[in-house]
């Protein structure tokens, strides 16, 4: 059975990328390249405020200090910033007044993805900020969400209707020189979303944005800012997807999250971009800055990934628990399949007292995978009674993937109590023979205990997108185990 | 060569001053290795946090210190074996006596201990061993990245040289009591080579006291062979004042079938750093790696374990723990690295601390980079306080407190202790320890440095 | 319903069956008994699929199709059912899931529609009665946690929901107390029909107290050495395996 158990395997993990077509929109876009009058073009093109312009150049020039970084155990081609195009947007009336006033291939791509426009069409109880290439295309369920004080739009409105909460909490938690991927988002970012719970306010449906890379070159830069203040709850999903093509792109984006006292954020994100092909040629570079800040006391994020796609990913979900008895999770499951390279983790940074803290990270590794945990929980001095559990599996399926784990805990506080567990192995073959021996197929055996290996995670997602998540996760690794 | 930074220039300056007299010491074959080491040093420099192994550890206030010169041993008197009453020289054990790492005396520098196995000074040795250190000198340390096993390279001139034949079985264990005295402030570096070959089966305690309380600073490197089917431990038992640098760098070549482990208990010191490197060479080999720190005061205590598995059906097994007082502060960090074709790989990782201040201060760093796929690995790190329900529980049977979290704290150290495999040593050790944890001990009871 | 001819089986190199010849026609049960060590749970394997086991020489013939050239689930799909001596843990796959996906399989098999939810949950129910299982259990991952006698039950559970039309019960009577081994082969009776077949491997007689074999078999040292009626486990009960053992050593040496 050895050899077709390999063979299954491999097909099982050589599915085809689903999400890989490219529309033919119109664009507008801006020449190759990155210097300080790009960065000006792009803060004019979207009419912004000079504080605004302030901050982008203020980060374009830190980034001119800075070199990218080399910790992570990834294997990152040269990239060359000047034959990227920062801005390209779907040419657009000045603004959407309805539905009917966007480009129906627009439309019809977003149709495609199972993400539709139209609101009557959409999944009830989800809304839905669609952003593609460099803009938000639309915003569903806007009026609805307003009603109960709710703000759900597009960063660039963000910035033109509320220009105090923005200047307010906008790189608070993620500076412009947190890092070389965060001063260059910082400094060419182009649209994202922005939402905002009122004091008390419980968010009665899922907030989504959904993002596309369409055009050629060019490079995804967004920004979301969530803000959550008092007594407040929201539940974000966001779900990435891009075009088949040979060359790399570049996606550098950041997400800041503040919870005030008592509030409550549940971050979950399925990403699908484009992985490369069986022989690692093209895919998305995901290097994405994502921190939460607990600021008030009682607070909590949660932060639950699917990461299925992208050549390349480096990313670390944080949160700064800084409010007494604050709470931050971090759930993954992080898939590698053919060439694909994934250094992804999170941080807990324990400052208030009683904070806690919970890590599930669940890695699977196939084909020529490789997928590294890269982990930091600190209980800094005055954070007494700080309590953290990490857990972080990872399982090999087939010879030639590999599986790392770098935990980093620095504890500076008797009272803490911080737990890390880790462990490595194959799928089981007995496993697999007894689903087998109940005729099931290898093929059905290997997504079954793949799936019950991740369910822990999994269900953190919100329902809807749960099913989404475990068939992706039966997608992507179809063809792997070789 | 680019400029070097400072510290570097003193240390390369340190070595152009005195190469000469320690070549003149020195065998041919371990002098060969003397340039390209110090080239080596001077591409990497001293460690600095930078260096992700040494991320917890600084080695400022030790390598910023201005020792004058660097020690080369020369025959002197010097406190006698007999009149030093060390805690633990009561074993019945092959005893040798050791001055900062070197042999004292010119006499009994190279001596037969039953069964063929011998002992000695490695330069005296290089001359009647000449093709077993060529065979071996210089193999296992030579590829490290830590800049400081090449500055021993270059500038050790003497150690300890072990060579156990085929076939011998040592029943009693080797004790090295290693005496660390000075009249001035000293840097001090040996080299340690020990060979077993085939078969044979040999017990290696290391003993380390200060006997004077000036600022020492040690960097030794040993390297060990351990042949097929040989069954090879080493027990450090580390036991120095507060004004002493500890930093050890050990490398196990294991060949098939063979079983070794080392054991670093570390008592007493100011600045403790021990690495220790496992090298799985053949198939089904087994390799061990302990340690227990006990730390208080400004202490500092560092393990950094590398385990490698380069060959399939191997089994590893690393346990560190650790008890940290006052502003005493403890690093880990263990590597298991498992190789694309050791298939059939079991390794098991754990590190455990207790901190009983809010001073003290831990940071460990386990980690697994696995490219093979038919492994069982697992590591887990804890860092916490005694556990409240075991202490309830024995206090719930009418014991205090304090014996109720002295008995826990025993019972959390002895889990290393218990790997000892010899008696007498172990028994001693429960017993450091736990006069050690009743604050009884902080120094070695017979000590002449009042180091408190 | 099954035949099989001289089947010889090496494991890692080592003889283990040495030409076994049985058949086991519809609606029969056979009793595989034997001391330890004589290939008992190796010719379950073998049938069952299981990889570590090569198959040397020999056929094995199921409803008339060589069984030895099916993978392990069709061989389930077409009815075999293996009962587990150590039934394996899967950690994070509930029961539910695990059985839903089993029974889908084999309904396509026979080309029927999928069970729908609330239909499977009644036949979850149903059987989960007829074997006396903790209705709890069927939330759990598969077998993770579950005492020796539950795993035992479980695997006759899932026996009732695959409805075989052969069983092999590997040693499902170890590790059982008289109750649950009552309880367990109460369920084998129950899920036998008229023209379905088992074959009931044990070391002891007490388990054909209640499954009552139409014919023994003793293998040892990889052959069948005996075969009767069902007054042959008594016997064997009586006076243990060791006379069957004196008796073929002193063929041989003969």
């Amino acid at each position: 059975m050895g050899k077709d158990k390999d063979k299954i395997i491999s097909e099982v993990t050589s599915g085809e990328y689903k999400y890989g077509f490219y529309s033919d929109i119109e664009m507008e876009q801006i020449p190759k390249g990155l210097s300080e009058d790009v960065v000006r073009i792009i803060s004019k093109k979207k009419n912004e405020p000079d504080w605004l312009l302030e901050f982008r150049l203020k980060a374009f020039r830190h980034w001119q200090t800075m070199k990218m970084p080399e910790w992570a155990n990834l294997i990152i081609p040269k990239i060359n910033y000047q034959d990227i195009i920062f801005y390209s947007a779907p040419k657009q009336k000045a603004k959407y007044e309805s539905i009917d006033d966007i480009d129906p291939e627009l439309k019809k791509t977003f149709d495609k993805l199972g993400i539709p426009l139209e609101e009557q069409k959409h999944l009830a109880g989800v809304a839905v900020d669609a952003v593609m290439d460099s803009v938000s295309v639309k915003t569903t369920f806007r009026e609805t969400l307003a009603e109960s004080g709710i703000i759900f739009c597009s960063f660039s409105d963000a910035v033109k209707e509320y220009p105090d909460l923005v200047k307010r909490y906008m790189g608070t938690v993620v500076p412009y020189t947190d890092n070389f991927f965060a001063s260059l988002n910082s400094a060419v970012f182009s649209d994202g979303s922005f939402c905002y719970i009122p004091k008390g306010v419980r968010c009665p449906m899922e907030l989504s944005t959904y993002f596309r890379i369409n055009a050629a070159s060019t490079g995804q830069f967004e920004r979301t800012l969530l803000v959550a203040d008092e007594e407040s709850y929201v539940s974000y999903l966001e779900g990435c997807t891009a075009p088949m093509r040979d060359e790399n792109q570049l996606h550098a984006a950041i997400v800041e999250i503040i919870a005030e006292n008592n509030a409550e954020v549940k971050y979950s994100t399925v990403q699908n971009w484009y992985p490369g092909d069986k022989n690692g040629k093209g895919g998305i570079f995901n290097f994405v800055t994502k921190r939460g800040l607990c600021r008030g006391e009682n607070s909590k994020i949660s932060w639950t990934q699917i990461e299925t796609g992208s050549a390349i990913t480096w990313k670390y979900p944080s949160c700064i628990l800084k409010g007494d008895n604050s709470t931050g999770e971090f759930y993954s499951v992080a898939v590698v399949n053919n060439h694909q390279q994934a250094d992804t983790g999170t941080k807990m940074i324990h400052i208030g007292k009683n904070t806690k803290s919970t890590i599930v990270s669940k890695g699977i590794s196939a084909g020529q995978g490789q997928n590294s945990y890269r982990g930091l929980v600190k209980v800094l001095k005055n954070a007494m009674g700080a309590r953290n559990y990490s857990q972080c599996d990872s399982l090999l399926l087939g010879d030639k993937c590999g599986a790392h784990t770098f935990p980093y805990i620095e504890v500076d506080n008797q009272t803490a109590i911080v737990e890390h567990e880790a462990t490595t192995s194959k799928i089981g073959e007995d496993q697999i023979f007894y689903c087998n021996q109940r005729g099931i197929s290898t093929e059905g055996a290997i997504g079954l205990i793949v799936n019950g290996y991740a369910r822990e995670v999994i269900n953190k997602l919100p329902m809807e997108f749960a099913v989404e998540a475990q068939k992706l996760l039966q997608i992507s690794l179809e063809g792997s185990v070789g | 060569m680019s400029a070097l930074n400072e510290r570097t220039e003193r240390y390369y300056t340190l070595y152009k001053d005195n190469i000469k007299r320690i070549s003149e010491s020195s065998s041919p074959y371990i002098n060969s290795f003397r340039e390209a080491a110090i080239g080596r040093f001077n591409e990497l420099g001293i460690p600095t946090k930078k260096n992700e192994t040494y991320k917890y550890t600084s080695l400022d206030t030790f390598f910023n210190h201005d020792f004058k010169s660097c020690f080369i041993p020369v025959a002197q008197d010097f406190v006698k074996a007999e009149e030093f009453r060390c805690d633990v020289t009561d074993l019945d054990a092959h005893g040798i006596v050791l001055l900062n790492g070197f042999y004292p005396t010119i006499h009994d520098k190279l001596r037969e201990l039953p069964g063929g196995i011998w002992i000695g000074s490695l330069n005296e040795a290089a001359k009647k061993f000449s093709k077993k250190i060529e065979m071996h000198y210089g193999k296992y340390a030579e590829d490290d990245k830590d800049g400081l096993v090449h500055l021993n390279t270059a500038m050790a001139s003497d150690g300890v040289f072990i060579y156990v034949p085929e076939d011998v079985v040592l029943k009693k264990p080797i004790q090295i009591v290693n005496l660390v005295q000075s009249d001035e402030d000293i840097f001090n570096q040996h080299r340690n080579l020990i060979i077993v070959e085939k078969n044979a089966d040999v017990t290696l305690i290391v003993c380390d006291h200060t006997l004077s309380p000036q600022k020492f600073l040690t960097n030794g490197v040993t390297e060990i062979y351990v042949g097929e089917n040989s069954h090879f431990d080493i027990i450090r038992v580390q036991n120095e004042h507060n004004n002493a640098g500890k930093i050890t760098h050990t490398f196990i070549h294991q060949e098939r079938n063979s079983v070794a482990s080392s054991n670093n208990i570390t008592l007493h010191g100011g600045l403790v750093r021990n690495s220790t490197h496992h090298y799985l060479g053949g198939e089904g080999a087994e390799s061990y790696s302990y340690g227990l720190y006990l730390a208080d005061k400004f202490q500092h205590v560092d393990n950094y374990v590398n385990v490698n598995h380069a060959f399939p059906n191997c089994t590893s097994n690393q346990l560190f723990k650790g008890v940290l007082d006052d502003m005493a502060t403890g690093a880990f960090n263990g590597r298991i690295f498992v190789r694309k074709d050791a298939q059939g790989t079991l390794a098991y990782q754990k590190n455990s601390s207790i901190l009983l201040t809010d001073d003290a201060k831990m940071d460990t760093k386990p980690q697994l980079e696995i490219y093979a796929d038919d492994v069982r690995c697992s590591h887990g790190a804890t860092v916490g306080q005694l556990d409240e329900n075991a202490l309830f529980y024995l206090q719930s049977r009418g014991i205090n407190k304090r014996e109720a979290r002295l008995m826990l704290m025993f019972g959390f150290a002895h889990d290393v202790i218990q790997n000892i495999k010899v008696e007498a040593l172990r028994e001693r050790m429960d017993n450091l320890v736990m006069q050690r944890l009743k604050g009884e001990l902080s120094r070695c009871a017979s000590c002449m440095v009042k180091c408190g | 319903m099954l035949a099989i001819e001289n089947l010889k089986v090496e494991i890692d190199g080592k003889k283990i069956l040495k030409g076994i010849s049985l058949e086991v026609k519809a609606g029969e049960i056979h009793a595989i008994m034997g001391p330890n060590g004589s290939g008992k749970s190796t010719l379950a394997a073998v049938l069952a699929g299981r990889e570590f086991a090569m198959v040397t020489e020999g056929t094995v013939t199921y409803m008339g199709k060589n069984l030895l050239d099916m993978p392990p689930e069709e061989r389930s799909k077409e009815g075999i059912f293996l009962g587990f001596q150590y039934p394996i843990e899967i950690p994070g796959v509930s029961m539910v899931n695990f059985m839903k996906t089993a029974v889908n399989e084999h309904r396509k098999h026979k080309g029927l529609e999928p069970l729908s939810a609330s239909d499977f949950l009644k036949m979850m129910r149903d059987k989960k009665e007829l074997v006396e299982i903790d209705s709890k259990l069927a939330n759990r991952s598969v077998n993770e946690g579950f005492s020796g006698g539950e795993k035992k039950k479980n695997e006759i559970f899932q026996m009732a929901m695959l409805e075989p039309e052969l069983a092999i019960l590997d040693e499902t009577d170890s590790g059982l107390d008289i109750d649950a081994l009552r309880i367990v082969a109460n369920g084998v009776n129950r899920i036998k029909r008229p023209d379905t077949s088992a074959i009931v491997i044990t070391h002891y007689q007490r388990l054909l107290d209640f499954i009552v074999p139409d014919v023994v078999h003793v293998l040892y040292d990889g052959r069948i050495v005996k075969t009767a009626g069902k007054e042959l486990a008594h016997e064997l009960e009586k006076k243990g395996y060791d006379w069957i053992k004196k008796e073929v050593d002193k063929n041989n040496l003969s």
